[in-house]
């Protein structure tokens, strides 16, 4: 390794990563990505498939989006919630979702789960950890209800309820405790709505509104901010500046309106 | 000597994967050369202890397993223990730091009691002791390895207080220690914050055993036998070990982790 | 070395410190001051405590708010309180307050090797009656100042207030200036704004608020009675008095 080749093999050159953690380890700061804190579950129920989010996402400390999509399209039937690395989850799932349109197109059939938790894992897998994409992949395809996570190395399990991200213990604690099979819709998208409020509540790293979708054979519903318990409050004060607040040293007025005259010249042409 | 030679700590000499986590080589670390060891780790471990308030008083959960790393060492050790007759006191933690404290409160409960003025150690006292003794020794950088919850019912006002090795202390009416703060303490929150002062006996002692339930689920360092103390104005009463019923049928339908269907 | 290995590996090593989050802010008025802290206590990305307060009355012309790692902290307002109280015994009276600053400032350098992990505010009223704010770093430097803001969210809140009470970047109209102290109800909209908005934005900040009102012997305490949720903490109502008012914060 590391010597001077005209040769270059194919697949990934991973000696940077050498050098990278060599200067981090100095203290050599990388560059931070916002990551979604993040509490996402997944819910098997009899007739389908709930999915749920909580809507914050983070800079370290601070909060970047207080309300955020983490419930991604991949197909109509197919949706996938994202921890991790917002543009890794994102666009991870942006090219999943077209991969699985033109695998539909080309083989006329109505995608499933499998396709895309397979063509997710493959990926993943093949960059070894370094898209911190963490997912929940859902639907409802023609072998029934299906429910995946996928962790960013491109491991995968197949279970009936599963939660996943920086909330993920409160909000698995909630499946743990109430979950039962063949629950009825109702049920299924109340216990879903209660384990992500597990996780804004308990867990500094989520926080604002519930998005839920539920995926049935016949239809999906995407219910965006399903939930609202966190209303921004009303300010005490108004905070308006009077028009002259900011200082300035000199003032230029310039006209930017483009004043232009028209000459005519020979003969108007022909139009006839 | 080395010209030539890329520098030691980039060469994977076996190509081991991942090359950014390589371990480095050539040098075996010698746990005595610095002399004297006094920052330890804990040994024989105890995982998460949980307590709640309710209409009585105090109750408080704890599993009976002790652990030597991943090892199930021993499977029948109490981690409740009484402080007089008002307190109790829950530790997670190296289990040997526990006993020494366990020693340390009998000693002052004796002391107590031969100052024959008839003033008993109240809840929150206990309490603060505990705070002291920790805080002091995490200030001398050798650290009791423990996280105690302490809860009483003193005059009728109950009590709960956490501790841990760094001398860092709070109260709620609802508190639990290790994976059990990550885990059941969302579970205590929502069944027992606002009632508090109307939840009944069997409730609190039924959120306390889903709870865990739960732990045993997930917490690969726990136990499905436990104990739960509780404490009201008539006194301290640890109950004996709880075995649970857990159910484990829920994905008999799936198959394999991924594409497999059969 | 210089090639980057490291002659020895290092040993991990017990860390005595941690940060508990949450923010603390002081505003001086001409007669009084406020002192404020929200209530959430966590470590990591858990909640620790919902309520867990970091502002304490010394004495009823003294408030000092804490933040950073609590144990610290209280073990800290513990031990001031204790020297205050000898202070008490021995001159039967209370400290005044800027004796009380140096005193904090002292008992912080004398651990300048093993640091109180603490950022320190000390609110209260002056021997001349004026409203006071001084602030501490964890080694005891200190400052009077007209209002500071430490903890978590110390970089939202503190430009926020520059601007606001020192009207740092905003001209005063032509032929007038600017106040030099705000009224009492306008500083306690400010502090409720200032922490409403670092619930928003900052994840360790929430659940619940606290501020202490402290007012100069002789004024009315007037902003307050429109106030809900006051309670008097002071000893005497013929000296200066402290009120704490308590409001909630979103718990997300």
């Amino acid at each position: 390794m590391a010597s001077a080749s005209v040769y270059r093999g194919a697949g990934f050159d991973f000696s940077n990563t050498v050098r990278n953690s060599f200067l981090e380890q100095r203290g050599v700061p990388l560059p931070k990505a916002t990551s979604t804190g993040t509490t996402i579950v997944g819910c098997l129920f009899k007739d389908g498939i709930v999915l749920g989010a909580d809507t914050r996402a983070t800079e370290g400390p601070i909060v970047a989006d207080k309300n955020c999509e983490k419930i991604h399209f991949i197909s109509d039937n197919i949706r996938c919630c994202g921890a991790g690395t917002a543009a890794d989850t994102e666009f991870t799932t942006a090219l999943i979702a077209s991969n699985m349109e033109m695998h539909a197109l080309s083989t006329g059939r109505k995608p499933r789960v499998v396709t895309a938790m397979t063509m997710l894992k493959q990926m993943l897998y093949r960059y070894q950890g370094h898209i911190g994409a963490a997912l929940v992949l859902g639907g409802v395809d023609a072998t029934g209800p299906q429910l995946f996570t996928i962790h960013p190395h491109g491991s995968t399990d197949k279970l009936p309820y599963v939660t996943m991200g920086s909330g993920s213990l409160a909000a698995m604690a909630v499946f743990e405790a109430g979950w039962k099979p063949d629950m009825e819709r109702q049920e299924a998208l109340d216990l879903v709505t209660a384990a992500i409020s597990a996780g804004i509540f308990n867990d500094l790293g989520s926080g604002s509104n519930v998005d839920a979708c539920v995926i049935t054979a016949d239809r999906t519903e995407m219910l965006r901010n399903f939930v609202k318990p966190n209303e921004r409050v009303e300010k005490e004060r108004r905070y308006v500046f009077r028009r002259g607040t900011t200082a300035y040293k000199s003032e230029q007025i310039r006209s930017l309106v483009v004043e232009e005259t028209v000459t005519r010249t020979g003969e108007a042409m022909d139009t006839s | 000597m080395s010209w030539g030679r890329p520098r030691n700590d980039a060469v994977d000499m076996f190509n081991t994967y991942p090359l950014n986590q390589r371990a480095q080589h050539g040098h075996a670390h010698d746990n005595f050369a610095e002399g004297v060891q006094r920052t330890q780790q804990p040994i024989v471990t105890g995982t998460s202890v949980l307590a709640i308030k309710y209409k009585d008083g105090i109750m408080m959960a704890a599993d009976t397993l002790a652990s030597y790393g991943s090892l199930a060492r021993f499977k029948n050790i109490q981690r409740l223990h009484a402080v007089g007759d008002t307190t109790v006191i829950g530790a997670s933690g190296d289990m040997s730091d526990f006993q020494y404290l366990q020693g340390l409160l009998d000693e002052l409960v004796t002391d107590e009691f031969t100052a024959g003025d008839g003033n008993a150690l109240a809840p929150h006292e206990v309490h603060e002791y505990l705070a002291r003794v920790l805080y002091a020794r995490r200030s001398k950088m050798n650290p009791l390895w423990n996280a105690l919850l302490v809860g009483g019912v003193r005059d009728g006002a109950p009590f709960l207080g956490y501790v841990d090795l760094l001398g860092t202390t709070y109260q709620a009416s609802t508190l639990a220690t290790g994976y059990g703060a990550h885990i059941a303490l969302p579970l205590l929150r929502q069944a027992v914050e606002t009632r508090e002062d109307s939840l009944p006996e069997d409730e609190a002692r039924r959120i306390l055993t889903e709870s865990m339930r739960v732990l045993f689920y997930r917490d690969a360092r726990s136990l499905n036998k436990f104990q739960i103390a509780k404490v009201t104005a008539a006194g301290v009463d640890i109950s004996e070990p709880i075995v649970l019923d857990t159910h484990w049928s829920f994905a008999e339908g799936i198959r394999g982790y991924g594409a497999q269907t059969q | 070395m210089p090639d980057g290995s490291f002659s020895h590996p290092q040993e991990r090593q017990f860390n005595p410190y941690t940060e508990n989050g949450g923010t603390i802010l002081a505003i001086a008025g001409a007669d009084f001051s406020v002192v404020a802290g929200d209530t959430r206590q966590s470590e990591g990305y858990s909640i620790q405590t919902r309520y867990a307060p970091k502002v304490f009355r010394l004495t009823d012309r003294a408030v000092l708010a804490v933040n950073g790692f609590a144990a610290d902290g209280n073990m800290f307002v513990k031990k001031v309180k204790q020297r205050l109280e000898w202070y008490r015994h021995a001159h039967a009276k209370d400290m005044p307050l800027r004796a009380i600053a140096r005193l904090i400032q002292t008992m912080l350098y004398a651990q300048r090797f093993f640091p109180y992990y603490v950022y320190n505010i000390l609110g209260g009223i002056e021997e001349d009656g004026t409203g006071a704010v001084y602030s501490f770093d964890p080694v005891g430097s200190y400052e009077r100042e007209a209002c500071r803001a430490a903890g978590a969210a110390q970089a939202l809140v503190q430009p926020f207030l520059d601007n606001q009470i020192y009207f740092k970047n905003q001209q005063a109209p032509v032929g007038s200036s600017h106040p030099v102290h705000l009224p009492l109800q306008d500083v306690l909209s400010i502090v409720i704004d200032s922490f409403t908005s670092a619930t928003e934005r900052h994840i360790e900040v929430g659940d619940g608020l606290e501020i202490y009102v402290i007012v100069a012997k002789g004024r009315s305490p007037q902003g307050l009675e429109s106030i809900r949720n006051v309670q008097e903490l002071s000893t005497n109502p013929e000296g200066d008095r402290v009120f704490v008012i308590r409001r909630e914060l979103k718990k997300d």
